[in-house]
């Protein structure tokens, strides 16, 4: 028996996304179910705000209008694990935890480590969210080999497929990555998956400062190691703690992790990652920013930073999550993307105290390609009913 | 209303040759039928259509003003590479521009330290890693054609290769693209960083067969060379000892770099051409290879072999050296054309399938092709489960030809009721569209062509390629609705 699609009214601030509260809170248990409610939902005009887990709701901007919220917690089957194909099919609703545990009984994982809790898989593929591990595996981008999305009006649509190998159509997943629910709800993925390393080796070493894993980050992308992550973390103007990982058989780790001491030139070795390692910097009353950037800037990223930022970099892959003290965002913000831009470099707020997130650009400049964003945005949701206002250029 | 008479297609283009002769320059303009049907078929040679206009771009401002010109004029163009393309993907219009890039061939300085190199649209692939080879990097998508093939092809197509296995295709390993959208409109999608604000249009634009723009510039991802690589071929008395060895590799926890497999046939067509020295009397070989550091290489070697010795190989050999390694790779890549030396004419076939199906799958290929008294050679990349079908004809027995195509289009539909997809690498193009509808539910092309819509609205950048049929655009959706609720606030113009 399938559970009907349940509605209530929305509870307050609980349910608020970026301070707008929604008038209803709908939570469909099936793919039909959520054609259903988007289908009605635009015979009404009513503006559609798709959440899972809701621990990213502050990743994009505050929506212009929320009249319903979309809860996906309910599509929340595994549907197909064939181990031997190393694939899966898991609806949007599944916590990523979850479906990790269950991939870990037949010594597989998914290559994606945000370290968001609660975190179901339709919301890391709408904040396009990943951890120190995207040095190995890649991104969603690389991972996520089919899509079953539903648009505004309430179509039904797939691409991709069962296979990791499939040039067949366009690719709508991608466009999906990191669309924040603008294009519509994704309600079920299909992901390549890779085997669980059997042993992992950890590197630890003290740096004076952050701007010193700069060369030697780019030293280890140049060795033929194969960490499955590079991570820096430290303070702006303070020490800092780089942590190479390795994981593969035995004796791959305790090889790797002793070249890796001597290319270092010091370190101390361990089994285990120290505490901390892989989550965001930074607490709730700082400013969260994630930088992207050509991976060889980071000692001129870390540098740009003002003083008291705590900093967790993705060290080797050009990627790092920044933690900016509230009260000097404000102004560092257009000072950080200036010193980024030459790097190719944007800098886009993930969280930031109320008072201060409505003086801050959210997304920061989005290139030469902001016009065609919009056109796709129109073609997919020409009524501006899903999400509309929380993308870049205010789509 | 007074009756005009509508240009016809051959005043169309005359025209537009005059415009472009004058933009570009008379030499790089081509109209003489006998300059143009040279480019009349790409690599799938059974779609033949002579362009109307052949431009040979030298830069891309002559990419931008042909572009802007067919879009002025509402004429199809089809940009082409290096004409390699196994799906007619680069099949000319007949009233149409044939938009040549194999000109535009000037490679950027490696950037080293952040692992990227940027070139042009008609760069050959093989000169990518050429030029990082001093580096230690590589370009990792290694199609099978890579000698001859472009960049620009590949990002087309979303080329594969042997080794995306473990290092992904093409679509992983394009950082940044600037596109000549179909109106003309130079964009650049993606770029040096891993991510950018907005959505991952790059990603969308990879594998969308010239249907979405052209590509004029490309910044690509090297990857470190491996400490190590090992290579080795195995020969097996059946098709299911080979595939067994397969699933239990990735059983065991292992990602080689490569899984190769060749049938019978398709061992005796490469022996035939290029002497590779595969085992005498084997049934199906494979050909596995483990890449990364030392000590995991030969750790994984050595379990690879054992793997190999439980599942009845009967002969495994382990190449001492590139020159050995070369060889082995040799039989493999050149089986295509191998076919040749045993058989008139090929239909070459790319379908892909869940790897665990590939046993059942194969016997279901080899029942069809009984059925209808054709041989079919298999070539595959057994890792990922991409099938190379390669089905054998004679064009001078009357309907043959024809009975080829049918078993080819049957294979297909075996991969999508397998659970699998119609091409893994060489593209929809002209030839599989109308399976597109057999793997893909209506509404799922017409979702797929919104984004034909955004980018393209009047439908001229390659057109009749991958869908079956074409969705009408309209107009554009934003000029028809209400105020924009920015508009409305005073806050902006609606763009």
């Amino acid at each position: 028996m399938t559970a009907a699609t349940e509605i209530r009214r929305a509870g307050g601030a609980d349910d608020a996304v970026g301070g707008v509260v929604p008038q209803e809170v709908v939570r469909p248990a099936t793919v039909d179910q959520v054609s259903e409610v988007l289908r009605a939902a635009a015979a009404d005009g009513r503006t559609v705000v798709p959440v899972g887990g809701r621990s990213k709701l502050t990743w994009a901007a505050p929506p212009d209008s929320a009249d319903l919220l979309l809860d996906l917690t309910g599509l929340d089957r595994i549907v197909e694990h064939v181990a031997g194909d190393l694939t899966v099919v898991a609806e949007a609703g599944v916590r990523l935890p979850d479906l990790q545990a269950r991939l870990g009984e037949a010594g597989q994982l998914l290559g994606l480590d945000p370290p968001e809790d609660g975190a179901t898989l339709g919301g890391v593929v709408s904040a396009n969210a990943s951890g120190p591990r995207r040095l190995r595996y890649g991104t969603t981008r690389d991972l996520l080999i089919g899509i079953t999305v539903v648009l505004a009006d309430g179509t039904v649509a797939h691409a991709g497929g069962k296979v990791v190998k499939n040039v067949a159509g366009y690719d709508l997943g991608k466009v999906f990555t990191g669309a924040h629910g603008t294009l519509g709800a994704v309600a079920s993925t299909t992901w390549r998956l890779h085997p669980v390393p059997p042993a992992r080796r950890v590197v630890t070493l003290e740096l004076p400062d952050v701007a010193a894993a700069g060369p030697l980050s780019i030293a280890l992308a140049r060795s033929t190691l194969t960490p499955s992550a590079v991570e820096l973390i430290g303070r702006a103007d303070g020490a800092a703690r780089l942590v190479v990982l390795f994981e593969s058989i035995a004796e791959s780790v305790d090889a790797q992790a002793g070249a890796a001491v001597a290319l270092l030139g010091g370190g101390e070795e361990s089994d285990d990652v120290p505490e901390g390692f892989g989550r965001r910097p930074g607490g709730v009353d700082d400013v969260l920013l994630r930088l992207a950037y050509a991976p060889a800037a980071l000692a001129s990223v870390v540098g740009a930073l003002p003083a008291g930022t705590a900093l967790a970099a993705h060290a080797a892959t050009g990627v790092s999550y920044a933690a900016l003290p509230a009260d000097a965002a404000v102004e560092a913000l257009p000072r950080l993307r200036a010193a980024l831009a030459p790097h190719d470099g944007t800098a886009v707020l993930l969280r930031a105290p109320d008072d201060v997130r409505d003086r801050l650009d959210h997304w920061g400049p989005a290139g030469d390609s902001l016009d065609l964003m919009r056109r796709v945005k129109e073609r997919f949701d020409p009524e501006r009913q899903m999400s509309p206002g929380r993308f870049v250029g205010g789509l | 209303m007074t009756a005009v008479a509508e240009p016809s297609v051959s005043d169309l283009t005359a025209a537009l040759a005059e415009r472009l002769r004058a933009t570009v320059g008379t030499e790089r303009v081509l109209t003489d039928r006998t300059q143009t049907r040279t480019y009349e078929c790409d690599g799938l040679a059974n779609f033949k259509v002579t362009p109307a206009i052949v431009v040979l771009a030298e830069s891309r401002q002559h990419v931008v003003d042909t572009v802007r010109l067919c879009s002025q004029a509402r004429v199809p163009f089809v940009a082409r590479g290096s004409g390699t393309g196994l799906s007619g993907g680069a099949l000319p219009s007949s009233d149409g521009v044939l938009l040549v890039l194999s000109r535009l061939r000037s490679l950027g300085a490696v950037d080293a330290d952040n692992r990227q190199v940027t070139v042009e649209p008609g760069v050959i692939n093989l000169w990518v890693t050429r030029d990082a080879a001093p580096y230690d990097l590589a370009y990792a998508p290694d199609p099978s054609s890579q000698l001859v093939c472009s960049i620009g092809g590949n990002v087309a197509e979303n080329a594969g290769g042997a080794h995306c296995l473990k290092y992904g295709f093409t679509v992983n390993h394009v950082l940044g693209a600037e596109v000549v959208l179909p109106d003309g409109e130079v964009v650049h999608l993606g770029g040096r960083a891993p991510e950018h604000p907005g959505y991952d249009l790059l990603g969308a634009f990879i594998g969308s067969e010239g249907t979405l723009g052209v590509a004029t510039e490309l910044t690509l991802r090297l990857i470190r060379v491996p400490e190590a690589v090992q290579t080795m071929l195995v020969g097996y008395r059946s098709v299911e000892d080979a595939a067994g060895t397969v699933s239990d590799i990735i059983g065991a926890g292992i990602v080689p770099a490569a899984v190769e497999m060749m049938d019978a046939l398709a061992i005796e067509a490469a022996e035939a051409a290029v002497n590779c020295g595969y085992p005498a009397g084997a049934v199906a070989v494979l050909v596995i290879e483990l890449d990364g550091p030392q000590v995991e290489v030969e750790a994984q070697f050595r379990q690879v072999e054992e793997i190999a010795q439980r599942r009845n190989a009967f002969e495994v050999r382990i190449a001492a050296d590139d020159a050995e390694r070369a060889l082995m790779w040799k039989g493999r890549k050149s089986a295509f054309a191998a076919v040749g030396r045993i058989s008139p004419s090929y239909y070459v076939q790319d379908g892909v399938i869940p790897r665990t199906k590939l046993p059942e799958v194969l016997a279901e290929m080899k029942r069809m092709a009984d059925a209808k008294g054709l041989r079919v050679a298999n070539v595959f990349h057994a890792g990922d489960g991409n099938l190379h079908p390669l089905v054998l004809f004679d064009d001078a027995v009357e309907g043959q030809a024809h009975e080829a195509e049918e078993l080819a289009g049957a294979i297909l539909e075996l991969c999508i009721t397998s659970g699998g997809s119609i091409t893994g690498e060489h593209g929809v193009g002209q030839e599989k569209r109308m399976k597109m509808a057999k793997q893909f539910t209506p509404e799922d092309l017409d979702t797929m062509q919104l984004l034909r819509c955004a980018f393209d609205p009047d439908g001229i950048a390659n057109p009749g390629k991958v869908f079956p049929t074409p969705r009408l655009c309209g107009e554009r959706p934003g000029v028809r609705k209400g105020e924009h609720p920015v508009q409305a606030a005073g806050l902006g113009e609606v763009f």
